[in-house]
């Protein structure tokens, strides 16, 4: 039986800290000895302001607060008593764990004695001798907290690695072995001590803290280490920069070596990556003691720049005004701070919980709807909206359900909201739930992957007044047919929208209206969904707007219809014959420096992080132009530039706190193609046919009919060719999104979604350029911008089965095979062939240098015929899947 | 060498501690291994059939009490001990395996309502007293089944961590060294009256509980003598937190340094409410899991309504889940209702305990 023994902690809510957590933040800044603004407001009393701090650095992300009441001023013993007590009172504080901190013996107990939930002393330490040492645990085991143990001796502190290691191991055997304190709960600190002091001796402190951390996490089992990070820093003090980086840099080390948890300013903290070149460098020239003359060099470099000065000035006039217009000004600034004590406030004063939903919070709301309408506001200051609104609810919510009796909520309609089957995406799908959410309508929203019948038994069960579906792969078309269908048998009669990336209003119009008598109306983004949903709804405009989409689609169709009949196709044969006519003779073939199956179990985020392509990411909030122009855009650019930095912090986190993994799987593989079919050999030796489409679509007199089979040796030519590879994935962001979603923020779970969708398409480019580069290795030579990444203005490309080039979605199934992806990566198919996790892309290799992306457009019967015959499939399956391709 | 007389104190201690130890402990322990032990029902349910009045409580020795006590039911162990003790043999009749003492408030604390706060110890050891002779005249009976006794160690009638002024959210009526102490003297008493494991129950504030426990190892320190722990925590409402605001798993994480015998939930919620709470803590706890629910939600009187039959339907599943190593009632239920859970239990294996 293996033993899992984790360090687990709790306030009011659980921390269980296990391998895969990384690296713990335990806020630092209720510590009264280290944040001279809490100092003052402990000694004067204010300590309304001092829990502000707490519930800041915890809604910042501290996982643990440390509190410290150390002040020869203070009584330390009432005020640790007084603030603990008060925290007891605040449940988003008191909901992470508590870290007693301090010299003084009495206080860390007085500290002990009003903590409900499991926290940590910081800290003990053999000072003074054994016996007091071995007295204290005992007594930190009856209150059953962890405890942090200094590296400290009767002789003092520990300040090498020798000496660190000598009493964290004296100190863990007499723990463990005698005290019988389990070891899960021991934490070391082995002593954050200064660097660059200009005292000789004390320019390896940070490599013996790290080696130490090293030895403690490799010999002492289940412990744990962590340390107070600022202490490095302090020769630095009013320079923030150099700081900051210095806490990157240290950080960043530490961690690689086993350094659990750490008392850290998130604030004070630049991301590694972001760190100026030549800064890094004499940082760590004097963190690793690389150099003798590295202190000077970093004081003369030190003295060149000045501090940025991070204050940040916060208007806080609107404090003075009526609860009502301080609802409006938080719901329309997204301001989150103040919006409990106003919402009870607001409350208080009114009749019923309801009155102030229907009252003060829907007039802001309503500011807040006409300003987007009018294109003043941008969807991600809505989505901010809305997480104020949905706090300011959920602090009415049980006020509500107590009175239900008094009569139920009006609203605007109930809308189901749902992804269909076999599909994963829905970030465009909770956009839209935000956004009808904020305009009265109570959403129901059943997730990802559900089937008809599903969707259908929910919208009788709730009475649904709107059902609106999403999908963004092209097998989801089809199950919206099919859920269209089932309402019309079902006798359904309310609307249906339509929505998400590959959906249009041709194809609502052609392939979804027929089907369904009543409305079906396709909407285009979330800012159109409000128009549509009232329009669907009143009674005064239902009737007319019906009419109006019905007729509409209507003439869509006849002019589809007459639009299809004027292409020419010609047949598969002859198009077949005027292939782009390829050069095998004179063209390079590539052979693989690492042919056969490469994985990436945790690629570096940080990596990825430097070649996302950002364009994108600004178009899921439906801002649309190019970055880096969009930022500085005379329209959008302050509201870009913000969900911009929003986007940054929050990535940082997930960077720094590991919280996203990628995981990937290449490879490349013998191929040659027959036809329209490519042959490949797997690892095993095995053949496998991969099969591809060609255009039909009557080019003008020379242009070739395009396949990707054509960029492939063919068998014929006799020379061995090869096909590569891909599927990438991140993994996490479903978990943080739903994270973020019980505290009512959809503005952090979209974004965490955009986020990883971002990582992944950067993962896909990243990993093209190490194929090219180095495991294919054509590309050697290349030397490409992130901008020229972008372009794609290198050799060679990556189309993606169920993209233009290779729309059936089918062969990903093969490529599943091909490179084992569920067993490598754990990134699986639904049936419609969607990825999950969604954040993934996957695709194949082509090297040569013609090759190029096309799209397929559409095709004819006799090629469906010859393709359903060379993948064994029956015809009628094979439409199904090529739908939105066929031209008949 | 000479003999030291610190060297036989600590022998002895050992010897005792280890002998303690043993015997409570393997005996109990043992039983849980092999099946699911039946606590007992509700006592306030039960004395309340017997419609005392004030001065059935008072009894001859309290007639002149300064206050009115109607309604210490703890107290019936000095004034009424006949009535506690028949209760009691009702539910071991009814098979109960595990008897609680009728000591829910008996800490100085809790006892000043009353002004009582002095006879704390009188009243847990006699309460230990009566059920002991009551347990072990069944045991006589029947040695095959064993009947434990456990020291009912109530949430008392203060808190730790709320304030009862919302305008001064950091005033507290009590301080955790006053409930140690008041716990300290219960579990000395109650170890005193030989019960075989001490209970700390109905927890709605876990700091409460964290007294109790710093006490019970307190004293075990003290008088070398150690015995089983269990704790059950309550909650309270449909938010799946305790009255103080902690996730079952938070609750469970703040009191697992008790090493406790069993963990469970009792009280508040009827059984059906319970079970994804039950499932939590089964699904996580290294230890045995107790469960003893009301009757049901109390109706517009105040009265808990699930007929035996109908408890047991919801007490079914969390058996046939494996949820459960220890099943017993709480508020409004009966040797009835006790009964017919004994007679389902018997038909399933105890779950076994997660290595972690």
């Amino acid at each position: 039986m293996t033993q899992t023994r984790y360090l687990q902690l709790s306030g009011l809510e659980p921390l269980t800290i296990t391998p895969e957590t990384n690296f713990v933040n335990i806020g630092e800044r209720t510590n009264i000895t280290g944040s001279k603004a809490f100092m003052r407001m402990i000694l004067s009393g204010d300590f309304d302001s001092a829990l502000g701090v707490a519930r800041q650095q915890v809604e910042n992300g501290a996982q643990i607060i440390d509190i410290n009441m150390d002040e020869g001023m203070l009584d330390g013993v009432a005020a640790m008593t007084k603030f603990m007590n008060l925290i007891a009172s605040e449940p988003d504080i008191s909901r992470v764990p508590v870290m007693v901190d301090s010299s003084k013996w009495e206080i860390i107990e007085a500290g002990l004695k009003c903590m409900q939930g499991k926290g940590i002393v910081n800290s003990i330490s053999l000072k003074d001798g054994e016996q007091k040492f071995i007295e204290r645990a005992r007594i930190i085991k009856r209150y059953g907290a962890a405890t942090v143990v200094m590296a400290f001796d009767e002789d003092g502190q520990a300040d090498t690695f020798a000496k660190k290691i000598a009493i964290c191991k004296r100190a863990y055997d007499i723990l463990v072995n005698e005290v019988h304190f389990e070891p899960e709960d021991v934490i070391f600190d082995p002593n954050i001590l200064t660097v660059a002091t200009g005292i000789e001796e004390h320019n390896n402190y940070a490599l013996d803290f790290i080696n130490a951390t090293r030895w403690i996490k490799e010999n002492l089992p289940y412990s744990k280490v962590s340390g107070g990070v600022s202490n490095i820093s302090f020769s630095f003090r009013g320079n923030d920069t150099v700081r900051e980086a210095m806490h990157a840099a240290f950080l960043y080390r530490a961690i690689q070596n086993g350094m659990d948890m750490g008392i850290v300013n998130a604030g004070m903290i630049e991301v590694y990556d972001e760190i100026p070149k030549e800064l890094l460098e004499l940082v760590e020239d004097v963190l690793w003691n690389r150099r003798s003359d590295s202190t000077e060099r970093l004081v003369t470099f030190a003295d060149t720049i000045k501090a940025k000065g991070k204050a940040i000035v916060i208007d806080e006039a609107w404090r003075s005004n009526s609860v009502a217009e301080r609802l409006k000004h938080a719901l329309v600034k997204g301001i989150t701070d103040f919006i409990e004590i106003d919402t009870e406030e607001a409350r208080l004063m009114s009749d019923r919980p309801l009155d102030v939903i229907e009252g003060p919070l829907m007039a802001g709301m309503s500011v807040v709807g006409d300003l987007f309408g009018a294109g003043k506001m941008f969807l991600p200051q809505v989505v901010k909206s809305a997480r104020v609104m949905k706090k300011a609810v959920a602090v009415l919510t049980p006020f509500i359900e107590a009175q239900k009796k008094a009569g139920d909520s009006k609203n605007a309609g109930k809308i189901l909201l749902a992804t269909v089957k076999g599909d994963v995406h829905d970030i465009g799908k909770n956009i839209v739930g935000v956004v009808l959410g904020c305009n009265n309508y109570e959403i129901h929203d059943m997730g990802v992957m559900v089937s008809a019948d599903k969707i259908l038994a929910k919208a009788k069960e709730i009475n649904a007044d709107i059902i609106g579906l999403s999908g963004l792969i092209t097998p989801s078309l089809d199950e919206m047919v099919h859920v269209a269908k089932e309402m019309e048998r079902q006798g359904f009669t309310i609307p249906l929208l339509i929505g998400g990336a590959t959906t249009s209003r041709i194809h609502a119009a052609v392939k979804i209206d027929p089907h369904y008598s009543g409305s079906v109306v396709h909407v285009l983004d979330a800012s159109r969904s409000v128009p549509v949903a009232s329009s669907l709804l009143t009674k005064e405009s239902k009737a007319s707007f019906f009419n109006q989409i019905k007729e509409e689609y209507a003439k869509m169709r006849e002019e589809h219809k007459n639009r299809r009949d004027t292409k020419v196709f010609v047949p598969i044969e002859k198009a077949r014959e005027q292939k782009i006519a390829i050069d095998w003779h004179n063209s390079d073939i590539y052979i693989p420096n690492q042919p056969g199956i490469s994985i990436f179990d945790d690629f570096d985020l940080n990596q990825l992080a430097e070649v996302i392509d950002w364009t994108p990411f600004f178009n899921t909030w439906e801002m649309y132009g190019k970055y880096p122009t969009i930022l500085t855009d005379e329209k959008v650019g302050i509201e870009a530039t913000k969900l911009f930095h929003d986007a940054k912090i929050l990535l940082s986190k997930v960077i720094s706190g590991k919280k996203l993994t990628a995981k990937g799987v290449i490879g490349i593989f013998e191929a040659n193609a027959e036809n329209d079919d490519i042959e490949i050999t797997k690892p095993n030796g095995e053949k496998m046919q991969l099969h591809f489409l060609r255009q039909q679509n009557e080019k003008t007199q020379g242009q070739p009919y395009f396949s990707l089979s054509d960029f492939v040796a063919p068998k014929t030519f006799g020379r061995k060719d090869y096909l590569g590879s891909f599927a990438v994935s991140i993994f996490g962001a479903d978990e943080m999104a739903k994270q973020f979603e019980l505290g009512h923020d959809d503005y952090n779970s979209i974004m965490i979604k955009a986020i990883a969708d971002r990582l992944a398409e950067a993962f896909a480019e990243k990993m093209h350029q190490l194929v090219r580069t180095l495991y294919w290795g054509y590309g050697k030579s290349e030397n490409l911008s992130n901008e020229d990444l972008i372009q794609e203005a290198y050799q060679g490309i990556r189309p993606a089965p169920g993209y233009p080039a290779c729309p059936d979605h089918t062969e990903k199934r093969l490529l599943w095979e091909l490179l084992e992806v569920e067993k490598n990566t754990g990134t699986q198919l639904t049936e419609s062939f969607a990825m999950w996790p969604a954040s993934s892309v996957s695709g194949w290799y082509f090297s040569h240098k013609e090759s190029k992306y096309f799209g397929l457009g559409k095709i004819s019967k006799d090629q469906v015929v010859d393709y359903a015959q060379r993948k064994q499939h029956q015809v009628e399956e094979m439409e199904k899947w090529l739908g939105p391709n066929l031209n008949y | 060498m000479p003999f030291d007389i610190e060297v036989y104190k600590f022998i002895k201690r050992i010897l005792i501690m280890t002998i303690a130890t043993n015997k409570s402990k393997s005996a109990i322990a043992s039983a849980l291994e092999k099946r699911i032990l039946i606590l007992d029902g509700a006592m306030g349910t039960m004395i309340q059939l017997y419609k005392l009045e004030e001065a059935d409580y008072r009894g001859e020795r309290f007639k002149d009490w300064v206050k009115d006590i109607k309604g210490n039911n703890d107290l019936l162990c000095l004034t009424q001990p006949q009535i506690i003790n028949a209760i009691h043999r009702e539910y071991l009749e009814a098979g109960a395996d595990i008897i609680e003492t009728n000591t829910f408030n008996c800490q100085a604390v809790s006892l000043e309502d009353y002004e009582m706060q002095s006879l704390a110890i009188e009243l847990n050891h006699a309460a230990a007293k009566i059920a002991r002779l009551a347990a072990d005249d069944f045991t006589a009976k029947d040695p095959s089944k064993p009947r434990f006794v456990a020291g009912a160690i109530g949430p008392m009638n203060r808190t730790l961590s709320l304030s009862p002024d919302v305008n001064r959210p950091e005033y507290r009526t009590v301080n955790f060294d006053q409930v140690k102490n008041a716990y300290k003297e219960q579990v000395k008493a109650l170890i005193d009256g030989e019960v075989d494991l001490l209970l700390i129950e109905t927890i709605f504030d876990t700091l409460n509980a964290k007294a109790a426990i710093f006490a019970c190892l307190e004293v075990f320190d003290e008088i070398g003598v150690e015995l089983p722990i269990s704790i059950s925590g309550t909650i309270t409402d449909a938010s799946g937190r305790t009255l103080s605001g902690q996730t079952i798993e938070a609750f469970y994480t703040s009191v697992k340094h008790a090493n406790p015998l069993s963990i469970g939930i009792n009280c508040a919620l009827g059984a059906s409410a319970m079970r994804p709470y039950l499932e939590s803590l089964s699904n996580s706890a290294a230890c045995y899991v107790s469960c003893y629910p009301n009757a049901g939600l109390p109706n517009e009187f105040g009265e808990y309504d699930e007929t035996p039959h109908m408890m047991c339907e919801q007490i079914d599943d969390f058996l046939k889940s494996g949820f459960i190593n220890i099943v017993g009632g709480c508020c409004g239920t009966t040797p009835a209702h006790i009964k017919e859970i004994a007679e389902h239990a018997s038909k399933y294996a105890p779950r076994k305990p997660k290595n972690n």
